[in-house]
């Protein structure tokens, strides 16, 4: 885990320090909303529906214990006892009062937090695999290289106000869990055919309103120079990107109306033009940084009560086999702590279970916690005798869920619950899709299978790259549902198709079982995943199960 | 002939807690939306919103919300607008709770 040096500290007081006078001065009448609105967001502050949100960012979705004891402080003490991980790997505070935030933000310094850049158009936080450093398909822990990219990124004076925000994503591993092409620019460490390790650099990716896959701009960029060529292609956009139109101002739309022959010439010229100016300080930095990511001492031993465990208990076995996953050590697991029960809100943890999960990772996993996109916790280094001990604490505090990777794992905005710009809501229809096949013990037998939701067209909920995505939208004052079919968020990324007219807010759930029900008819065997099968058999029979009055017209 | 007035009441957002407040005819401001001034007239909508509008150091985001007259003051016309008087569909928090606190 990084740990912040002298630098770092006196630069977050500082922050924290001007910004609980700026706090200080709207709450007097000296500064009017306009004038302190871009200054919250800079922040992380957001005004939402029913109370300011705070957002914290959790670089790379990394935590330690101690920090995640903090998180739970803050639900508690500021909050309404509960936090939300969200799609980006933060964490957000749905009902701070504004005067009690500097309180929050000097709260979370003191563990080596903040929620600078987490809005606004600027560089947001980065965002790597919820997996990193214990992944047993990667090249190398990816943090590193994302705590370096955090670093230049943080107050850079040249990207601070930008036409609209930046979103970088660090990989390293053969599967991409960090979503990479749906980032407006992405790193992926990869090796080439000498061996040699560099970088493979996306961009141009999004989701939204115009969502969009990332292309390849440089397919093998040479360690040195990461930093200068991330630089060049930012530099470039905030040139040349639009200002005219907010909803034509991210890089996906520059790439898209130059092309990235264009974009890529630019920014070689860009590139030439600034990589001597890196001199050598940022590799220094990097070589640093790598010593806090250090793998911790595995331990060996025996994993014979893991073993047993498994034979013995069923509940243990359904729990190990949807939510363990390969570690680099064989004798170590990863652990995906599921907080979203059947029937709860995706993505939220009571400070209860924040604590929980705190002295779990102190107790069993190293000290280290991670938060994924999926709104998921992840336990990255667990020894497998530890396991049964672990599961049967979780269970205790409703954090036993084996669901990962299920129709009940399911990622949701806030949507209109929450957020101010959403269009319909998006929480309870995923408690509902959640409770019912829960209800219909089927969630087993349909196996992976991906639904995301978002409460408007600005697609946090990743509806695009779901198996099946839903939208909330305002239809003529109504809440509406439209549905897409076939998304993908790995390395074999894929917009959904969109499966027809939308569904009211009472017939979303049924429209999911229909959906549902057609693939379990349709798949060849039980092997056969949603996504396998729709693309062997295409949308026409999961559009006949999801409008059956319209077939019967053509009949 | 001119559009019909849809009627409006003026909302906005406290400044220190951000929950949903909407301005009385007494010129207070009501966490409850029954309580809010019923404005029938365009030209007076204008004016409230205005007055609203000055208390920076009150209130933030005012703006005019469409309504309908009820049996127990105005009724929101919109899902949102009834999202905001009432709270979160997840948890009985927000105005929900602080009801059940009376």
């Amino acid at each position: 885990m990084y740990k912040y040096n002298d630098f770092d500290t006196a630069f977050v007081t500082e922050r924290n320090a001007q910004f609980r006078a700026q706090v200080a001065r709207r709450i007097d009448g000296s500064l009017t909303e306009d004038e302190f609105k871009p200054l919250r967001l800079m922040n992380g502050l957001y005004l939402q529906l029913h109370a300011y949100m705070l957002r914290v960012a959790v670089p790379y979705g990394s935590l330690n214990s101690a920090q995640m004891t903090q998180l739970a402080l803050l639900a508690e003490k500021w909050d309404k006892g509960y936090g939300h991980f969200t799609t980006r790997q933060n964490i957000q505070f749905n009902w701070p009062k504004l005067s009690d935030v500097p309180d929050m933000l000097d709260a979370l310094a003191e563990v080596g937090m903040h929620a600078i850049q987490t809005s606004g158009n600027t560089i947001r936080n980065v965002t790597s695999d919820h997996f990193a450093g214990a992944a047993a398909d990667e090249i190398e822990d990816p943090r590193p290289v994302a705590e370096l990219i955090r670093q230049w990124s943080t107050d850079h004076p040249e990207f601070q106000f930008m036409g609209r925000k930046f979103k970088i994503a660090v990989g390293a591993a053969a599967e991409d869990r960090a979503v990479l092409k749906a980032h407006d620019l992405a790193v992926r460490i990869v090796q080439n055919a000498t061996g040699e390790t560099g970088y493979q650099i996306l961009v141009g990716g999004g989701l939204g309103r115009t969502p969009m896959i990332g292309q390849v701009i440089n397919d093998f960029l040479p360690r040195a120079d990461l930093l200068p060529y991330i630089e060049s292609v930012v530099s470039v956009w905030n040139q040349i990107g639009r200002r005219d139109n907010k909803y034509k101002a991210r890089i996906k739309i520059t790439v898209h109306e130059h092309g990235i022959d264009d974009i890529r010439a630019r920014v070689a010229a860009r590139f030439a033009l600034i990589r001597p100016s890196f001199t050598g300080a940022d590799q220094e930095l990097l070589s640093e940084i790598k010593t806090h990511f250090a793998a911790p001492n595995f331990r060996s031993g025996s994993t014979e009560t893991y073993g047993a465990a498994y034979k013995a208990d069923p509940v243990f076995r359904a729990w190990a086999d949807t939510n363990l996953a390969e570690h680099r050590n064989e004798t170590h697991a990863i652990v995906t702590i599921s907080i979203k029960k059947h029937g709860a809100t995706p993505g939220d943890a009571s400070a209860d279970q924040m604590r929980a999960m705190a002295e779990l990772a102190a107790k069993y996993g190293y000290d280290e916690l991670r938060i994924s996109h999926q709104q998921n916790v992840i336990l990255p280094h667990v020894h497998k005798s530890d396991l049964p001990a672990l599961h049967a604490r979780l269970k205790q505090h409703d954090l036993a869920t084996a669901n990962i990777g299920l129709i009940s794992d399911i990622i949701a905005c806030p949507g209109m619950d929450y957020c101010a710009l959403a269009t319909a809501r998006a929480i309870p229809v995923a408690q509902q899709i959640a409770t019912r096949f829960d209800a219909l013990k089927l969630e087993h037998d349909i196996g992976h299978l991906q639904i995301k939701i978002s409460g408007c067209i600005n697609a946090c909920g990743h509806h695009h790259v779901a198996h099946i995505g839903i939208l909330g939208l305002d239809r003529a004052g109504v809440e509406n549902y439209q549905i897409t079919l076939g998304g993908d968020a790995t390395w074999t990324a894929n917009i959904g198709e969109r499966a027809g007219p939308g569904f009211a807010y009472d017939e979303i759930v049924p429209a999911v079982e229909r959906i549902v029900t057609a693939y379990l008819d349709l798949r060849t065997d039980a092997e056969e995943t949603f996504l396998e099968t729709f693309r062997r058999v295409g949308m026409a029979p999961f559009k006949a199960a999801l409008y059956p009055e319209a077939v019967k017209k053509v009949a | 002939m001119a559009r019909i007035f849809t009627p409006k009441v003026v909302t906005a957002n406290a400044l220190i807690e951000g929950d949903v407040i909407y301005l009385t005819a007494d010129d207070h401001w009501s966490r409850d939306l029954a309580q809010a001034e019923l404005i029938t007239d365009e030209a007076h909508a204008q004016l409230r919103l205005l007055k609203a509008q000055s208390q920076v150091a009150t209130i933030v985001g005012a703006y005019l919300a469409d309504v309908k007259p009820g049996d127990n003051g105005p009724e929101p016309t919109h899902f949102r607008e009834d999202f905001r008087r009432t709270g979160p569909s997840n948890y009985a928090h927000g105005k929900q709770e602080a009801e059940a606190n009376v």
